[in-house]
C-alpha cells in the first residue's frame, strides 16, 4: 500500500488555483508583470475543463494561444494537485493539495480562485445505470481518449454545452440521435439578440450544427429526459415534451442541465456569496483579505468572461493597472452570460422532486423518498446521510437545491478524500 | 391548555427528558431554537462506554449503558446500533498494571469487563500495532447514531402526547414559566437542556465550551471491530483522580467502527471558546498519536473534519437537578463527552426529581448548586 | 479526424492482465477494456464515470493499493486496478 510519505512546500508571490482559461489568463498575466506565480490544478494537464487538451489536433486557436503564453510566461504549474485545505499562515495563505499521493503545500499572500463550474445533475429513474453521462463528463472522457465510435448517443439536458459536445460525439464516430434540450425555442430565441453582439458565437454554433447534423442528429427544443432503462449499463431512454412520450435506444446518454459554479474552496475560507455566486469587486477581489476570485464562481458566464475576469485579477494581484478593454471585455461576456442563463432556465417540470424510488444521493444511495422537503441540508444530510459521503453533496446538493429547496451545508476539510498520513503537516512532530 | 413540563432542547438529553416525564404520564412540551438532534448532538460520537473516572461518573454511565441496552430490541435501523464493545489499550507494562485493578472496578460493580495481554489484544484488532502490552474490553459498551437517536426518543415521547416546536426559541426562563416571541408561557416544570443556551437562560451557570475535533474515513469495514481508546484518553478528558485541574489542550487516541463501516477518529480537546475552525495542528496531533497505535491508518481515506463543542463543568461531572432556591425549574446540561452514554439516566433523575422520589440514581454528585457561582 | 498510431500499455485489470490503448485517463482505458462497472454503491448497483472531472467520486477504483478517481489518473503502464 503506497502511504504518503514525501511532501513539498513552497513560497510565492501569487498562487492560483485552477487552470482553465481563467487561472491560465491570471497567472500568466501576473507571471508577466514579474511576480512569482504558482499555479495548482487537479487535471491531467492544463486548460481546465474547456480547453481540455485531447489526443486529436485542436482548432481552438484561442486555447493554444494562452496556453504557449502560460508556457512562456514563467508561471509554474502542478499538474495533478488537487487542493483539499486552505488556511491562513500569519499575513499570508497555505493552500494544501494531493499531488500523485503526496502532500503539497503552497503558501502566498494572495491567491487566485479560478475553480470553475461543474455540471448540474437532475436526478432522474435510471440515471445512476453505467452509461449515462454528463455532457461535460462525455466530452472529458471522448478527450481523454475514450472510443466512442459507431455507439449510439442522445444527447439531453440544457445549456450551451450540449452543441459543441454533440459536435465533438459525432466526431469522434459516435452516432447522435438527438440533442433534447428542455428550453423551449421561444427562450432560445430571446438569446438572438445578444449573439447579434457576439457573431463570433452565432458562426460556432452553426459550426456546431453542422458538425452533428451530417450525421442526422436532430437539435429538439421543449423536450427532455423522462427516463434510461436498462439492466448493466443504460439501453433506452425515454424522451418527452410534457405530452408526448419518444423512446430511443441508445448506448450512451449524455445528459446534464448548465453548469454549478465551485464554491466549496471560497467557502471554505469564508468568502461572502451573494445570490449563489462569490461577490467580488472591480479587481475581482472579495471580502477576504488576499483572495481574488475570477471566473464561473463569480457568475456563469462562459470562456470569454473568465478570460478577462482572469486577466483582471492576476493584474490587480500583481499590482498593475487594469486595461479598460478588459473591463469592457468582463462587461460584454457577463452579459452574454446572463442572457444565456435567462434563455436555459429550468422549466418548472424539472423542478419537482422525482419519484420516491430515484436515487438523489448517488455516494449513500438515498432515495428521493427518504427525504423531507421542509428539512434544510443539514437536517437532510444528519436525518438520512444525503450529502454525507466522499463527493459532500457536489452531486446531490444542487438537486436537492433545485427539487426540494435546501440552500447547500458547508463543506469542510478535506475538500476531497485524502489519506490521512496527507493531512499531516510535515513540521508538527509534536 | 397548560403543559405538565416544558423541556428546552431537542438534543439527545432534551430528547431523554422529554421521554422520561411523558412515560411518567406528564404532559410535555418541547421547544428547540434549531432542529431536533441537529446541535452538540449531531457532533458526537455516539459511544456508550461505562466510565470510571469517578463512582458518581460510572454510576450513571452504568446506568445509562443499560437503559440503552434495554431500549435497543426497539430501536429503528437509523440508530446504527451496535454492541461491539470498548478496547481499553495499554501502550506499556506500566499502563497494562493499573488495568487488572480497572478490571476489578467493574467487576465488583457488576459490569463485565476482561483483561487482555499483548498476543489477546493483537487477536482481538490485528490492525494495532504489535509491541502493545494489552488492554481491557468492556464487552457489552455499545454505539450508536446521535441524531436518530435524539429524534426515536422524541418519537415516542410524542406517542405519549409529547410535542415538539422547532424553530422556536426560548428567550428567557422562570421558575415554571418560560419566554418566547409569544409572550410568557406557564407551565409546571422547566427543564433547561439547552447545552450552552442554557448559561445564556440561567445567569450564574458555568459551563466551558471544550472543543473537540473528528475526522471520518471512506467505508473500510472491519479495519477495527471494538471501540478502541488509549487509556491516556482518561486523563486528557477528566483530569487525573487527585483533582488537578482539567488540561487545557490534549489529543488521545479513539476509534469508532461506525455501522457504515467508516472509521471515525477522535478525540481532541481544547479550550478556545467557540471557535469553530479547525485547527489543523491540534488534528494534526490527534493523527500522529492514532498511528502510534495503528499505523495502518495512514493509508485510509479521510472525507471530511468536523469539531462540535463538549458542555464542560469543573468537575467533568453534569449539573442535573433543581436550580434555584425555587420550585419548578431544572437543569440537564453539562455533560461533556458523555451526553449521547448518559441521556437515559440524565431523564431518569430528572423524572425523579421532577416526581420529589428517590430512584435508582443518588442525585447528590450531579446537583447543580455546585455550579453556580456563589458556591465553590 | 486526424489519427495517430497509438501506443499499447498493459495493466492488471481484476486480476487479468489487459492490453489497453496508451490514452490520457485510466477511465478512458477501462471504457475502451469494456469495463461498465467501476464499483458498486452502497445498495449494491453498478456504477461507471458521470462527471468526467474528478468531482462525483463515482469512477474510484483501486490503483495500485489506493483508491483513486480514474478520471484524473494518468494511464501507466504496469498499473494494478481493481475495480469495487
Amino acid at each position: 500500500m503506497r502511504a504518503s510519505v514525501t511532501a513539498a512546500a513552497v513560497r510565492c508571490d501569487i498562487a492560483v488555483i485552477g487552470a482553465g482559461p481563467a487561472g491560465l489568463a491570471a497567472a500568466t498575466r501576473a507571471a508577466e508583470a514579474g511576480k512569482a506565480v504558482h499555479v495548482l490544478d487537479e487535471g491531467l494537464g492544463p486548460g481546465g475543463q474547456i480547453w481540455r487538451p485531447a489526443r486529436v489536433a485542436s482548432n481552438n486557436s484561442a486555447a493554444e494561444d494562452w496556453l504557449a503564453r502560460f508556457r512562456r510566461s514563467g508561471a509554474m504549474l502542478h499538474h495533478g494537485a488537487a487542493v483539499f485545505e486552505m488556511h491562513r499562515l500569519g499575513a499570508a495563505w497555505m493552500i494544501v493539495a494531493e499531488c500523485g499521493g503526496s502532500r503539497l503545500e503552497v503558501t502566498a499572500p494572495q491567491v487566485i480562485l479560478a475553480v470553475g463550474a461543474r455540471e448540474r445533475f437532475l436526478p432522474f429513474p435510471g440515471w445512476t445505470l453505467p452509461g449515462v453521462l454528463g455532457n461535460g463528463g462525455a466530452q472529458a472522457l471522448v478527450k481523454q481518449g475514450w472510443n466512442v465510435e459507431g455507439k449510439r448517443v442522445v444527447v439531453a439536458g440544457s445549456g450551451p454545452l450540449l452543441l459543441p459536445v454533440a459536435a465533438t460525439l459525432a466526431k469522434a464516430g459516435a452516432r447522435v440521435a438527438v440533442v433534447a434540450e428542455q428550453a423551449p425555442m421561444s427562450a432560445l430565441r430571446r438569446l438572438a439578440p445578444a449573439l447579434a453582439l457576439r457573431p463570433g458565437k452565432l458562426w460556432e454554433a452553426a459550426g456546431y450544427r453542422r458538425a452533428f447534423t451530417r450525421c442526422g442528429a436532430r437539435y429538439r427544443t421543449g423536450w427532455w429526459v423522462e427516463r434510461a432503462i436498462g439492466s448493466n449499463t443504460v439501453a433506452e431512454v425515454v424522451l418527452t415534451d410534457g405530452r408526448r412520450r419518444e423512446t430511443l435506444s441508445c448506448d450512451l446518454l449524455c445528459v446534464s442541465y448548465g453548469l454549478v459554479p465551485n464554491l466549496e474552496l471560497p467557502r471554505s475560507i469564508g468568502v461572502a456569496s451573494r445570490a449563489g455566486y462569490v461577490a467580488v469587486d472591480d479587481g475581482q477581489r472579495t471580502d477576504v483579505a488576499g483572495i481574488f476570485v475570477a471566473g464561473e464562481p463569480c457568475g456563469i458566464a462562459g470562456v470569454d468572461a473568465a478570460l478577462a475576469e482572469g486577466q483582471i485579477a492576476g493584474l490587480a494581484a500583481a499590482g498593475r493597472p487594469v486595461e479598460g478593454s478588459l473591463r469592457r471585455a468582463r462587461r460584454r461576456g457577463r452579459s452574454l452570460g446572463a442572457a444565456m442563463e435567462a434563455a436555459f432556465s429550468l422549466r418548472p417540470e424539472l423542478l419537482r422532486p422525482p419519484e420516491p424510488t430515484t436515487i438523489v444521493c448517488r455516494c449513500e444511495d438515498v432515495t428521493a423518498g427518504e427525504i423531507d422537503p421542509a428539512w434544510s441540508a443539514r437536517q437532510a444530510k444528519l436525518s438520512c446521510r444525503a450529502g454525507m459521503g466522499p463527493c459532500q453533496g457536489r452531486v446531490c446538493g444542487p438537486a436537492l437545491e433545485n427539487l426540494f429547496g435546501f440552500a447547500p451545508d458547508t463543506v469542510r476539510s478535506p475538500l476531497q478524500p485524502v489519506a490521512f498520513s496527507t493531512l499531516l503537516t510535515s513540521d508538527s512532530e509534536n | 391548555m397548560k403543559a405538565d413540563a416544558i423541556v428546552i432542547g431537542a438534543g439527545i438529553v432534551g430528547a431523554a427528558c422529554a421521554d422520561a416525564l411523558s412515560r411518567e404520564g406528564l404532559s410535555v412540551r418541547v421547544l428547540e431554537s434549531a432542529f431536533a438532534g441537529g446541535g452538540t448532538t449531531s457532533r458526537a460520537m455516539g459511544h456508550l462506554v461505562v466510565m470510571d473516572d469517578s463512582e458518581a461518573q460510572f454510576t450513571l454511565t452504568r446506568r445509562s449503558r443499560e437503559m440503552w441496552t434495554d431500549w435497543a430490541p426497539e430501536l429503528p435501523a437509523s440508530c446504527e446500533d451496535q454492541q461491539g464493545g470498548t478496547l481499553w489499550v495499554a501502550a506499556d507494562d506500566e499502563e497494562l498494571r493499573a488495568v487488572a485493578p480497572k478490571v476489578e472496578f467493574y467487576r465488583a460493580r457488576g459490569v463485565q469487563a476482561e483483561l487482555l495481554d499483548a498476543r489477546a489484544l493483537a487477536e482481538a484488532e490485528p490492525n494495532l500495532r504489535p509491541g502493545l502490552a494489552g488492554g481491557m474490553r468492556v464487552p457489552e459498551d455499545r454505539i450508536l447514531y446521535p441524531p436518530a437517536a435524539a429524534k426515536w426518543l422524541l418519537e415516542r415521547a410524542g406517542a405519549r402526547g409529547a410535542t415538539l416546536e422547532e424553530r422556536c426559541e426560548v428567550t428567557a426562563v422562570e421558575p415554571s414559566r418560560v419566554q418566547t416571541r409569544d409572550g410568557w408561557t406557564d407551565t409546571g416544570f422547566v427543564i433547561v437542556a439547552g447545552g450552552f443556551t442554557s448559561a445564556r437562560l440561567l445567569p450564574g451557570l458555568r459551563i466551558e465550551p471544550r472543543k473537540g475535533h473528528l475526522v471520518i474515513s471512506d467505508r473500510a469495514p472491519g479495519f477495527a471491530r471494538h471501540q478502541l481508546v488509549e487509556l491516556g484518553y482518561l486523563t486528557s478528558a477528566h483530569g487525573t483522580h487527585d483533582g488537578s485541574a482539567l488540561t487545557r489542550e490534549s489529543v488521545a487516541f479513539n476509534l469508532q467502527p461506525r455501522a457504515t463501516g467508516q472509521m471515525l477518529l477522535g478525540s481532541s480537546r481544547e479550550f478556545v471558546d467557540f471557535d469553530d475552525s479547525i485547527n489543523s495542528r491540534l488534528r494534526d496531533r490527534m493523527i500522529r498519536r492514532a498511528l502510534e497505535y495503528m499505523p495502518a491508518l495512514a493509508g485510509l481515506a479521510a472525507i471530511r473534519t468536523w469539531i462540535g463543542f463538549r458542555p464542560c463543568t469543573p468537575d467533568n461531572l453534569p449539573l442535573i437537578g433543581a436550580w434555584g432556591e425555587a420550585p419548578g425549574l431544572f437543569v440537564a446540561t453539562g455533560h461533556e463527552g458523555l451526553g449521547i452514554t448518559t441521556a437515559p439516566g440524565t431523564g431518569e433523575l430528572i423524572a425523579d426529581l421532577v416526581l420529589g422520589r428517590r430512584g435508582a440514581l443518588d442525585p447528590l454528585p450531579y446537583a447543580p448548586h455546585r455550579a453556580m457561582d456563589g458556591h465553590s | 479526424m486526424t489519427r495517430e498510431p497509438i501506443e499499447r500499455v498493459r495493466i492488471q485489470l481484476d486480476g487479468a492482465a489487459v492490453d489497453v490503448a496508451s490514452v490520457g485517463s485510466l477511465a478512458a482505458a477501462l471504457l475502451n477494456a469494456g469495463v461498465a462497472s467501476f464499483r458498486q454503491s452502497v445498495r449494491g448497483e453498478a456504477r461507471g464515470p458521470l462527471c468526467g472531472m474528478g468531482i462525483c467520486m463515482e469512477c474510484r477504483v483501486v490503483v495500485d493499493g489506493v483508491l483513486r478517481r480514474a478520471c484524473v489518473e494518468p494511464l501507466r503502464d504496469g498499473m494494478v486496478v481493481e475495480t469495487r
